[in-house]
């Protein structure tokens, strides 16, 4: 394998320009004659079908959801950022860029990340021409506000629900394109495998959720926008049927996997409140530009928060990162509060848990100002706590909430699998080890509006139209092995529910490859994954038939493949001994207890080929330069 | 705690279906009405019987994919919550509570809960979109926003598209909803051009999918799990009657350039 990352030449800020002249393209009248897969519906894959339909290819895009506005991208909460400087506070490309680079601790690739702050301006642009309702001043210009690992105010937002509406601006004009017979959606229709044949991307298998029927769509050219992976926890901040189904399959047919390890740990999340808890809500970071992050100074201080007094308490963040204070970056933020709770100072049941107090901001603003703000942030937290955050302060503790790592793609966002292309959270580009606060909604709509559909005309140019048809045996070989892989779920005849070895996967990742990750401790997890993954496949119990609606089915298969992924993701957390962003390896600190990367040994992108079934996968290195911000240790004190 | 569930089984659209009891004796006042049918699913599982099938994915009350009618009332009893955000806590320990899918002509039944809401993606195809093809904006703030029309677009735009209050109207109408798309694009400069096609196409859709009409009981804007307004359906109308009445856009070629 191969790794060619295919950097267009020239100058970091006219390389977009220069590859999009190289590009080769198809002519309008051309296009009618290419047909594109897009699987998934989130912000990535809604706005790639609904352009690439735009522009007069045929398109086809599923989603497993029964619409494709349900795709999880619309619980983003907090915004999205873009280098408008629209507030004068000398904001620009390049220090978006340099924000995105340092955020993601020196693990990104330079060029991507410069495009991405490019086009940044174009998103908000054309998310405002489609009617999405942002937030406004009152003399109707847009309104920004501040977010994580940023000194500036370049997010955009509608209310507490930005993914929401951003989503719902892609899902319409995707509708738009259904409605105009451009684009065909297949909600209720699962991805179980791509296709591929002479060496290239040619089309995948699909299951009908509804009646269970297994089938063929033959593509020029597949692109993956099917999200993260990090469900492999099993709790987490992600929707249930998030899964990595399709790039796991994807991998298995040829596709590199890059950094699986990076993980991104969220730290303002809704605390875990009982063993029955099935998914944990995540409260935006936005709230960090008002709320005060504490804990008690002393141990084990069981007093209720309004009666400990304030010389009494420790604004831990405010006081270690005096200039970004409680807007740190999320992985410093995350691991902050373990370390409070690992001191035994962490609050509520279980002592797991940090205040995040808006007392200061009422009395500063006015309750009527943070409920403007807010509103509904406060809202959804009663209703989840029963407690009310404008009395109490709010208590917090960190999730699974993103993945950086995802599928290996190179500049044109194309896989390691010629014609197969990967998108937004599911790829592994621009985030390096850690992603800041409103980039997952700016790089899944940049992938999806303006990367691909430059991209895939030079690919498409270069292949003949319709070459293999869904009747050519490689297809049939597929839904073959699909077909068996079903029943092979269906007929392990055991006695354990697919939750409890999800639920015990989940485990296994979040204690021993969590937060803070040791060589024991990913040893520990290499040992517990394969035997746990024997289990599942000798003691899983699937009721029902394959010819119906079965949801345990489908999770069945989703966790499956989890459970082969974790042993990647884990592997990958032990090669890199190196802390970096959100991976951070306890061997690996410096003597204040920050991430202490190692630029000589462990400044490339790790994608890892699959190299069968019970064999270790196969490491590729891809260097990473940095021409344009030098190495240096992050600081946000 | 300990509830009584009483839930709709049905095999397929085509099958008959009935109400089954199932008891949960170690129900916890935290947790979520969905987090409850989990419990009760995964003892059915061991016992070798079949789970509920229901329809859920982002448990925050955003992404629509729940619901359910709780006692005859959609979403059941919390006011603005939607059925993932509800929590055991607002039952009394004893409780039996019966869960139904969502009855409307137009939402067929695919299994016990699940049901097909199709029709609503579809009277978005008619016309609830902005005519803007990727690439064409102008600069984000060339056009300005009143703050109190982007509010306003706001409060309509935040529909979960979940069909709740289809289910809730005596109608089975789909006006809330539709009206709530008309309301968010009708009120912002962007959604000017397309005004009056856009109402004409999607009060059309709405009728073509058998949804039934509005006549003002008021119960979708109760059961909204974002309590969108019923005024919206009044601006629909207004709207619905002024393009009626207009001269009718013709069709024009787009001619063949030079």
């Amino acid at each position: 394998m191969q790794l060619d990352a295919r950097i267009p030449p020239g100058p970091i800020a006219q390389k977009w320009d220069n590859r999009r002249f190289s590009a080769k393209l198809v002519n309008p009248a051309n296009r009618r004659k290419y047909r594109v897969l897009v699987v998934g519906s989130g912000l990535a894959g809604a706005s790639a079908a609904a352009t690439l339909g735009e522009l007069g290819y045929n398109v086809d895009c599923f989603c497993f959801q029964d619409s494709p506005r349900r795709a999880h991208s619309i619980a983003a909460q907090g915004g999205i950022n873009a280098a408008k400087n629209y507030q004068n506070d000398g904001d620009s490309i390049r220090r978006l860029f340099y924000d995105t680079v340092k955020g993601g601790d020196f693990r990104s690739r330079e060029a991507n990340v410069y495009r991405l702050a490019q086009i940044s301006v174009n998103i908000i642009d054309q998310c405002v021409a489609q009617g999405v309702p942002f937030a406004r001043e009152y003399g109707g210009l847009l309104a920004n506000r501040s977010f994580g690992g940023a000194q500036v105010s370049r997010t955009f937002y509608a209310r507490g629900q930005t993914g929401q509406q951003l989503l719902l601006g892609a899902y319409q004009a995707l509708e738009r394109q259904v409605g105009l017979g451009q684009v065909k959606m297949h909600p209720r229709t699962e991805m179980l495998d791509l296709v591929v044949e002479g060496g290239r991307a040619r089309g995948i298998v699909v299951r009908d959720l509804v009646t269970g029927a297994v089938s063929s769509y033959a593509g020029d050219a597949v692109a993956l926008g099917t999200g993260g992976y990090g469900n492999a926890y099993y709790l987490s901040t992600n929707a249930k049927g998030c899964n990595a189904t399709a790039i796991w399959r994807a991998h298995k047919r040829g596709a590199a996997f890059a950094n699986p390890c990076y993980t991104q740990i969220h730290p303002t999340c809704i605390p875990v409140s009982g063993e029955h808890q099935s998914k944990l809500t995540l409260m935006s970071e936005s709230l960090r530009n008002d709320g005060r992050v504490w804990v008690p100074k002393k141990k084990g201080d069981a007093r209720a928060p309004r009666d400990i007094p304030e010389d009494e308490r420790d604004y831990y963040l405010e006081r270690k990162y005096p200039s970004y204070g409680n807007l740190a970056p999320r992985d410093i933020s995350s691991r902050a509060a373990k370390e409070v709770c690992d001191e035994g100072r962490g609050v509520g049941p279980g002592g797991r848990g940090v205040y995040l107090d808006f007392a200061d901001a009422i009395r500063r603003l006015g309750e009527g100002k943070i409920r403007e703000r807010y509103g509904n942030l406060f809202e959804m937290y009663e209703r989840i706590t029963a407690e009310n955050p404008y009395r109490a302060p709010m208590r917090i503790y960190p999730a699974v909430h993103y993945t950086m790592g995802g599928l290996w793609v190179d500049y044109d966002l194309m896989s390691t699998v010629p014609g197969l292309f990967v998108l937004g959270e599911a790829n592994f580009s621009d985030h390096g080890a850690n992603r800041l606060g409103a980039s997952a909604l700016m790089q899944g709509l940049a992938d999806g509006y303006f990367i691909l559909p430059n991209t895939v005309s030079d690919w498409l140019a270069g292949t003949k139209p319709g070459e293999i048809k869904t009747d050519h045996a490689a297809f049939r070989e597929v839904e073959g092995q699909v077909a068996a892989r079903t029943q092979k779920l269906l007929s392990v005849g055991g006695k354990r529910t697919v939750e409890s070895f999800h639920r015990e996967l989940g485990e296994v990742l979040w204690n021993d490859c969590g937060m803070a990750r040791t060589d024991a401790s990913l040893r520990r997890a290499l040992a517990k994954i394969p035997s746990l993954r024997e289990e599942f496949w000798k003691d899983l119990r699937v009721p029902g038939s394959g010819t119906e609606l079965n949801q345990s089915l489908e999770k069945a298969g989703r966790v499956s493949d989890f459970l082969e992924l974790a042993e990647l993701l884990c592997t990958d957390a032990l090669h890199r001994t190196e802390s970096c962003g959100a991976h951070f390896r306890e061997e690996s600190q410096t003597p204040d207890g920050e991430a202490k990367r190692d630029d000589a040994n462990f400044a490339y992108v790790a994608a890892w080929e699959y190299a069968g079934e019970g064999k270790a996968p196969v490491l590729h290195k891809e260097k990473l330069e940095f021409e344009e911000v030098h190495f240096a240790q992050r600081s946000y004190k | 705690m300990k509830l009584v569930l009483h839930v709709w089984r049905q095999k397929d659209a085509a099958t008959p279906g009935a109400f089954a009891r199932y008891e949960a004796p170690d129900a916890s006042p935290d947790m979520s009405f969905l987090e409850l049918l989990d419990v009760v699913n995964e003892r059915l599982i061991v016992k070798g019987e079949q789970p509920i099938a229901f329809d859920h994915d982002c448990r925050e009350g955003i992404c629509g994919s729940c619901g359910m009618m709780i006692d005859g009332v959609a979403h059941g009893p919390m006011r603005a919550t939607a059925t993932c955000q509800l929590h055991l806590r607002h039952f009394k320990d004893g409780d039996e509570i019966r869960v139904e899918p969502w009855r409307a002509a137009a939402f067929p039944v695919i299994k016990d809960l699940v049901v097909d809401r199709g029709a609503l993606d579809r009277i978005i195809a008619a016309g609830g979109f902005v005519t803007a093809n990727t690439g064409g904006a102008p600069d984000g703030n060339a056009v300005l926003v009143p703050k109190r029309a982007a509010e306003e677009a706001m409060d309509a735009a935040a529909c979960i598209g979940c069909g709740a209050c289809i289910a809730a109207c005596p109608n089975g109408s789909a006006s809330l909803f539709t009206a709530a798309k008309i309301t968010h694009l009708g009120l912002l400069p962007q959604g000017q051009p397309e005004r009056s096609r856009r109402v004409l196409a999607m009060v059309a859709q709405m009728d073509r999918e058998g949804f039934g009409n509005c006549s003002w009981h008021g119960e979708c804007e109760a059961a909204c799990p974002k309590a969108i307004s019923i005024d919206s359906i009044a601006r629909m109308n207004r709207d619905w009657l002024s393009a009626s009445v207009a001269p009718a856009e013709k069709s024009r070629s787009e001619g063949s350039g030079t």
